[in-house]
Order: structure tokens, then sequence, then C-alpha cells
């Protein structure tokens, strides 16, 4: 029998990219929240810069539930589903702790696809078998809660944008900003500068992307190291602005948050009128209730939609908040395969920075530019960075049909070792018909649960976008001298979506609670006293990374409940 | 050139115009644990001859030459030697099945038996096939093996050990010198890395400035925890 805990005011579950954000908050206005994260504190003491240590020791610490209940995935329901590995970590600040760190907001277009396309193209524009909907709020609703999070993480960033006037050096096309970033972008380097010429004669805008990262200190942590060692380990200086260094320790500071480690969420719980209880969690070999007034889910994607799905009732017979069978539908996952990558003539000196610290280019995503003549809406970013480690760099050389030792390949590999860049490109990518997540009828976590089956493809629209936005980088890299350009950046129809960190949808936000799971405000359509947030509330992903939009949404949806605390505790 | 010690702290704290306080370094002191060091000139798990032979072949894949030094000045045989005994001696392809029993034939079961056997194969053919010990032999005939072991026509060497040992001189060559390769940073000499560090000033990113080798472990700032070697 689960012991029963004392009763709190709202239960987070995941104390990660979105749910350490919303914590924040919740506990500045008085409410006391329980954090339940099934991973634990990371220190900076294991945030080595040694590639063999961070290879043998098996990245990150502490418990990784996410691995045992890694999805499966097909392309379409024809398919065969084979198990993936998970995309995500366990720690408090999950994903965050390790991350590119690239903090976007999405543009006004991503919000308003379907209404903007019909507006400037017409209705026959929407790609066929779309799902999509215009999102059930607009960038300027969501703007201020940007804006919140940028101060209160610490965002690095040079606004292009402020309440309508352009500024020089920032992102020429984002939305309107109502005030600069709470610090200068990271700094720039050789290789940036040299791409950043090369775009402005191609008539590109570059610009420093913005990037959770400390450019200068902030709120008592340090500024970046540029060490090299970003990606995939966490920051040894708590430079990385994951929630971990900054909003939840904030909202502990309160009083208010207390944060459960190493415990796993197994059930959501609810009463007869169908009212979330609280959730059941295991801790050690204990089984736990902790009753909540409030049930505030923010896990990864996969994880938000299995817990609903698992979280049977007699009111809820198909799993929580799935009376309209909305659960697990309109899941995508960035169009992020099919690479571009060059050769250049000389060393790029990209031994040391962050792939948050790299020049972007705007001018071919979203809807930056007039798609009259073309056959796909959306589009990509596109993103140059340097960040090399000298065990991964040697083994990356390649050296096609030449010697693999001695004095021939060592002589190839000091000259390449320092001269290829492979490119970042975010596209547009779209819910469909028969894309969708669900349980695996046969593969099961280690606690005997079913665990999410993935079945999506991209379409047409993602492969367009990929070919048009492909070509684009390859002219960035030919305009910047490279001796060779590899890949055309294609992204197939039909191919697996699969898993990845950057996976939308399955709890869709929406007015309509017959295509979506959560209102516009974050909070069921079906249950009154339940949130979610996390990239599965997404409807659209616009060409970039999604965490600092979901904690954005996230953010507002908390401050929802404060303020509507009342009516949504009845 | 080789920077002063504690330079990166230095660094750091003029990049942040912030001392590194104890909040940055907690627990580290008491919890590192130093591995053994194993003298110089001794081995910790290899014959000598075996050390012998396999220095020569990590000096002929990744030779020192014109193009300067190599896995020997780099002691990435060391790396290995070290290795052996700890990080490096997995379970093998083909490991010892259920309840012990003897490996399949052509197999064997860790990858410390499979240096051995394969040190062996290797010496053996040198003398048969060259008339010397393998370490003795002109770096041409050493060559001449090297590709043999490449293209398995090595007798009774183990299945795929060519892809073992380049991957370890690698790996030797390269990595932190905290393992025991990549002596005095040479490794990372030979490819221009500048060296570990936890901040990087601005200049070290820029194209006209020559990037100095800190020749540096991450083990030599006090903030890391040691790993097992």
């Amino acid at each position: 029998m689960a012991t029963t805990l004392k009763k709190t005011d709202v239960v987070i579950v995941g104390m990660g990219g979105a749910g350490g954000v919303a914590a924040l908050p919740l506990a500045q206005a008085g409410i006391e929240v329980v954090g339940i994260e099934a991973g634990t504190w990371l220190k900076t003491t294991d945030m080595v810069p040694d590639e063999l240590r961070i290879q043998r020791m098996g990245w990150p610490p502490g418990p990784q539930k996410v691995r045992g209940e890694a999805p499966t995935s097909r392309a379409n329901s024809d398919a065969t589903a084979v198990r993936g590995s998970a995309a995500m970590i366990n720690a408090v600040g999950g994903t965050t702790m390790h991350y590119m760190a690239q903090a976007w907001r999405l543009h006004p277009w991503d919000f308003a696809v379907v209404s903007e396309t019909r507006r400037r193209y017409g209705a026959s524009r929407i790609p066929a078998g779309s799902t999509v909907e215009d999102w059930p709020l607009t960038y300027e609703d969501l703007e201020p809660y940007y804006d919140k999070v940028e101060y209160a993480l610490g965002i690095s960033g040079k606004a292009g944008n402020i309440k309508g006037r352009k500024i020089d050096g920032g992102n020429f096309f984002e939305g309107s900003r109502n005030r600069e970033y709470p610090m200068p972008p990271l700094r720039t380097t050789g290789f940036m500068e040299h791409m950043t010429k090369a775009a402005r004669n191609l008539k590109l805008h570059p610009f420093i992307g913005p990037a959770a990262i400390l450019s200068k200190p902030y709120e008592g942590r340090f500024a970046c190291g540029y060490h090299g060692y970003c990606m995939s380990l966490g920051c040894h200086l708590e430079a990385k602005s994951s929630p971990a260094v900054s909003s939840i320790p904030k909202a502990m500071k309160t009083g208010k948050l207390k944060v459960v480690t190493e415990a796993s969420v197994t059930r959501i719980e609810v009463d007869r009128s169908g009212r979330a209880t609280g959730v059941t969690y295991i801790k050690g070999s204990e089984e736990y209730f902790q009753p909540a007034d409030v049930v505030f889910i923010s896990s990864q994607t996969m994880e938000n939609v299995r817990l609903l799905l698992l979280s049977t009732s007699a009111a809820f017979p198909k799993g929580l908040s799935n009376n309209h069978g909305q659960v697990g539908k309109h899941y995508f996952s960035h169009a992020q395969f099919g690479s571009v990558s060059a050769v250049f003539p000389m060393d790029l000196r990209n031994w040391y920075g962050t792939p948050g610290q790299g020049i972007c280019c705007d001018d071919w995503a979203d809807d930056n530019f007039d798609h009259a003549g073309l056959n796909f809406i959306g589009g990509g970013t596109m993103y140059v960075y340097g960040e090399r480690r000298p065990l991964a760099a040697v083994n990356a050389v390649q050296n096609p049909g030449g010697p693999t030792w001695g004095s021939a390949w060592k002589k190839n590999l000091i000259n390449a070792v320092d001269r290829t860049n492979g490119a970042y490109m975010q596209r547009s990518t779209f819910p469909y018909e028969g894309n969708y997540l669900d349980l695996d009828p046969t593969t099961k976590d280690p606690m005997g649960n079913p665990v999410i089956r993935i079945t999506a493809s991209f379409r047409e629209n993602e492969e367009r976008i990929s070919l048009f936005v492909g070509e684009k980088m390859r002219e960035w890299y030919m305009a910047a001298g490279a001796s060779q350009v590899t890949g055309n950046g294609m992204v197939r129809a039909g191919s697996a979506m699969g898993n990845s960190t950057h996976a939308y949808g399955g709890t869709r936000m929406g007015r309509n609670p017959d295509t979506n799971v959560l209102n516009e405000w974050g909070m069921s359509h079906e249950v009154p006293n339940l949130a979610i947030a996390g990239g599965s509330v997404m409807g659209t992903s616009g060409a970039r990374n999604p965490t600092l939009t979901l904690q954005a949404v996230a953010w507002r949806t908390a401050e929802h409940i404060a303020k509507k605390w009342k009516s949504i505790v009845g | 050139m080789t920077e002063p010690e504690g330079l990166s702290r230095r660094e750091m704290i003029v990049q942040t115009g912030i001392a590194v306080g104890a909040a940055l370094i907690p627990a580290s002191a008491e919890a590192q644990t130093t591995a053994a060091p194993v003298p110089e000139g001794q081995l910790k798990t290899l014959t000598r001859l075996e050390y012998d032979t396999l220095d020569a072949i990590c000096s002929r894949l990744i030779p020192s030459d014109e193009n300067g030094p190599g896995a020997r000045e780099a002691r990435a045989a060391r790396y290995i030697d070290w290795g052996l005994s700890g990080a490096l001696n997995s379970p093998a392809a083909g490991a010892r099945g259920r309840g012990g029993a003897a490996p399949a034939a052509g197999t064997v079961a860790t990858v410390r038996e499979q240096y051995a056997a394969a040190l062996a194969a290797i010496e053996a053919h040198a003398i048969s096939a060259k008339g010397n010990s393998f370490a003795k032999l002109s770096p041409a005939d050493q060559d001449a093996i090297v590709t043999q072991l490449q293209n398995s026509q090595i007798p009774d060497a183990p299945t795929g050990f060519f892809n073992t040992i380049r991957t370890h001189t690698i790996q030797g060559t390269f990595s932190d010198p905290f393992y025991g390769g990549n002596y005095n940073g040479i490794g990372w000499e030979i490819i221009k890395y500048p060296g570990v560090r936890t901040t990087v000033p601005a200049e070290y990113q820029q194209w006209n400035v020559e990037l100095k080798p800190n020749r540096q472990s991450a083990y030599d700032h006090d903030m890391f925890e040691k790993g097992a070697l």
C-alpha cells in the first residue's frame, strides 16, 4: 500500500526545463509546491572536460529512468516498431543541464500558421493531411512570459526588434520585444566572423543566436568559460542557465518548493468526479501517494503522454484527459536530419566555444520570405558554431579510400582535423493525420508498464523545406570559401520521425476540445485541476529549439493557476 | 611554451571579475581518489616483451616523422598498459561463455587476453617471416607486418585486433594525459589542440592569435573529481 503524504497545493511531475520554471511563479505566489524528479542533483565536480571519462562513466550521473522507458518507433502503422534510445536525461534541470542552450522565441507566424497561410497564399497551401491549427495564443500574448523567463534564467542575446523598432546586430526577422535581453550575446570567434562576412556578401542577415548561457556574471553565477565541453556535459561554472541553477533555487528560497529526487511517478489519481487528487510515485522500494489540489505534469513529451495513457480510471477509461481521444495525437519531432557539412582550406580554430555560441541566418525560416512561387510553407534556420574535442575530432576525420594509419594518415589528420564544420538546420515541421503516440502493445519498462510507441513520418512539406534550405546552406559555405561541401540536407518524405529532444504534441493546446487536450492556459479541457507543460503542449515547432517557448508557456500556465486558484481548486 | 600552473584560475578571475569561491569547488578535495601511480619505467600489466612489441606497433600506427612526434612519444603503449589493468580490460568479442566455459576456437575472453594472444602472434610471425623480434625490425618490415595484421593475415592473431589496437593507440595519443598516454600533451600538440582549460580567453577563439598548448590534464584543475584509470 502506498504511504499517503501530507497534501500540497500543487504537485509538479518533473523538475526539468518546464517544471523547474513553473515552480517559480507558483512559489512566489505563496503556493506550496512539491516537485517530483526521477533524476538527481548534478554537481559541478562531475562536469569534467575529459572525453574518456564521459565515455566510460556514462553521462549523466544518477538514475536514468528515461532509458528504461525509451519509446519504440515506426514510420507508419504498417511498419514494425523498433526500440530506440531515450532522447532526454533525468536530473534536476532535466536535459537543460547539458543541452545546446539555444534560447529562441518562436516567431509570430509560428503561432498563426493556418490563418497567416490562408491570408497570404490561400487555404490550399496548408500541407495536405496536416492537423495544424493556430495556437490558442499569439506571440504577443506570450511575449511578457518570454521576457520573464529570459530574465529569471539568464539568457544572452541581442534584440533585433524592440517595440517594432529594428535594432542592428539582432535578428532582423524576430517578433517585437518589449526590451533588450538581460545581457549581451555570447562573444564572437574568428570562425563566426568569417561566416558572418560570407553571409553579408549573400545579402543575408547574420546574427549571434540567443543562448541560455551567461555572457556576463549574473545573479551570483559565473560567465561562460567557452571551454569546448558544453554539449552533452553540464557546465562546471553553472553558466548554462538551467532551471537547476536559476529558477529552482529561487523557488526553494521562498520556502514553498520542496524537491523530491530519484522518485518515479507511475500514475495520476482521480476521484469519481474526474478531478485529479494527486500522484503515486515510487522512491527506493516504497510507494507514496502525494495528494495535491492541482497536478502539474511537466515531463518530456513521451512521458507526459504515457502518464496520461497509463492513468486509466472509471472517469477516464482511455487514459486521463483522453475522453476526446486526443492524447498522443498531433505528435511530431523536429526535422533536424539531413546534413550539410563543409571542409575549409584553413584551420577554423574551433577547438573552443560552445554550440550556443554561433551565427544564425533566419532569412529562409518561417514566413520570412515569399512562398508564392514555392511548393511548401515554413522554412529553416541556418546555424553554424564550433565546438571540437580532440579525441572526437581525430575520429571524425574522413579519409575516404586513403590509409587509416601511418605517416600519410597522420599528415591528412593534421591537415583536416580543424577544418570541418557541420551546419545545424532546424526546419518547420507539422503534425499530420496518421502520426501519433500510443502505448506499445508489447514493449514494457522495467516496472512492467508499456512504453510509448511512436508512429510518425515526415511528409512532402518537410522534404521540400529540407532541400530548399540545404541548398541555401551550401551556398553559404561556398561563399565562405569552403573547398568541399557535402550533403544536401534532405529529410525524406515518408521517413520515420522517431524520438527527439525536440518532440512536440501529444497534449496539444487549443481552444477546440475535440482536437486538443489542453485549453489556451495549458489546463486540461477535461480535468479542471490538471495542468501540463513541456514540448507536448506545442502545436507547431517553428524552425528553432523549443525550450524557451515551452518554458514561457509553463510560466504562463503557472501564473494562471496562481491567479485563478480559487476557481481552479473549487 | 608551457604556461604557468594555475593560469586557468587566473583566466577565470580575469574573465568573470570574481574569484573562484568555495561554492564552486565543493567536496573535490576530499572526494578525489588519486590513482596509484606507476613508477617510471615499470609496467602495470604487460610483460616487457609484450610492451616492446606494442610500443613498436603504436609507433608505426602514428609514427614520429617530419610532421612531428607520434604515438611512441605520446606513450600510447603506457596508456594501454595502464588501461589493461582497468577500464580497457572489458570482456572482448567472443568472451567466455556462461559458467566460465572455454572461449570458442579463435576467440579470447578479455581484452587483456586478446592483447597477449595478438602480441605473441605478431612476435612469432616477425621471427619466422623476418628473422627478428618485431621491435627490432626496420620500419618498412614493421609496416609490412602491421599491414598483414590489418588484413587478418597474421596466423593466430585474434580477429579484429587491428581495430582494437588502432582505437587504443588513438585514445592513448589524444585523450587526457591522466590516463597515462598523451605524455606532456604531445598528442594534442600533433593536432594543435591547445589543451583543456576551465575558461578560455577570447583571443583563443580568434584567427590572428597563435594558440599555446597548456599541456594540462583536466585533473590539473582542482575543481574536478578524478575517475578510475
